[in-house]
């Protein structure tokens, strides 16, 4: 019964809606400010720092989208922090 | 000490100025004494749509520069005398103020205002700085659209950010037909996307347009609904405890009220 199909499985124009309505507010949210990013990224520099030696020119943080099972990408922070030494064990 | 409060949305065009002219006007109907600011220096709107656009002739800019005192530029309304619009400057632009001069105008009007009611321009850039920084609480403006809402969250974040969490949602040109027909985002669906108390549902209605057209805001219509939404908002602003109006009810009512008019209701 393939007409039954078309009448029922559509979604509403409000669902749909409501749907990329949500997607949207999650980026919109997650996005952190370069300002707020700056900060985290010194304060990243400082805790490493205090356990492997590490240069603030290649400390390499950023927001980024990962794809999820759902086929959903959701926002996430990656770093990339190349380490030129331990620091003396304790 | 009166109460400043700031009516904004992020998105233009969803119905700030409508609503800062119909909640001014209501308030000033129950008595209270209300002055209207135009934050959208530039491109004013609020003198239009009370009918005032010929009684302008100093603006905020000229207070703010003291070219006048604050009291020659306040215009008296039409309908009630105590209700004033503080008119902006049409060829100006929002960079001309400074968010603490804004806040001293703001200031003073408290002192002499029960309400004082800021009617804040589109975006979040300078004029949104300005508009918000006097005030005491916020009422957020969204249509039912997922481009509106999106705006104001935005909004809503800069507002907690700025620790002004008065705040309330307004949902203006909701249409109850196109929402019944899954057609439209319904309040439910906002308040769900939304971290936000509900004041107040306005419902999508062409009089407005004619309302604009005649400097007359629609809250001065008995019979009209969104004018009786906009009095039920005042009501709610000032602390009253009024239901939500059943948008329900609007066609029904046409439909029969047009059949008895042709049976010779005369």
């Amino acid at each position: 019964m393939e007409i039954f199909k078309i009448f029922f499985s559509k979604p509403s124009a409000k669902d749909v809606a409501k749907d990329r309505l949500k997607l949207i507010l999650i980026h919109d949210r997650a996005s952190i400010s370069p300002d707020i990013l700056d900060k985290i990224r010194d304060e990243i520099f400082n805790v490493l720092s205090k356990y492997v030696e590490i240069d603030s020119d290649d400390l390499d943080i950023r927001m980024t989208q990962v794809d999820n099972d759902n086929n959903e990408s959701s926002p996430a922070l990656i770093a990339n922090i190349p380490i030129k030494n331990l620091k003396s064990r304790v | 000490m009166g109460e400043s409060i700031v009516i904004t949305s992020g998105k233009g065009g969803v119905g700030k100025t409508t609503t800062t002219a119909n909640i001014g006007t209501a308030l000033a109907s129950m008595g209270k004494k209300v002055v209207l600011i135009d934050g959208d220096t530039g491109l004013r709107n609020l003198d239009v749509l009370m009918g005032l656009e010929n009684r302008i002739v100093f603006t905020l800019i000229d207070v703010i520069e003291e070219k006048c005192k604050l009291k020659q530029a306040l215009i008296k309304d039409k309908r009630f005398n105590n209700l004033f619009l503080l008119p902006t400057a049409q060829t100006r632009d929002k960079n001309d103020i400074t968010p603490e001069q804004m806040l001293q105008v703001v200031e003073t009007l408290k002192e002499e205002f029960d309400y004082v009611i800021i009617d804040c321009p589109a975006g979040i850039e300078q004029g949104f700085e300005n508009s918000v920084i006097g005030a005491d609480r916020a009422l957020v403006v969204v249509n039912p659209e997922i481009t509106s809402v999106r705006d104001s969250d935005r909004v809503i974040g800069k507002l907690d950010a700025k620790g002004l969490e008065n705040h309330e949602l307004i949902v203006n040109r909701l249409n109850y037909e196109m929402t019944k027909r899954g057609e439209m985002l319904d309040v439910n669906d906002i308040l769900d996307s939304l971290a936000i108390k509900l004041i107040g549902v306005v419902p999508d209605d062409r009089s407005i347009t004619i309302s604009t057209n005649k400097g007359e805001p629609i809250v001065l219509e008995e019979k009209s609904k969104p004018g009786q939404a906009f009095r039920d908002i005042a009501k709610r602003i000032i602390g009253e405890e009024v239901p939500f109006m059943d948008l329900s009810e609007s066609t029904t009512i046409d439909f029969w009220s047009a059949i008895k008019k042709v049976f010779g209701k005369k």
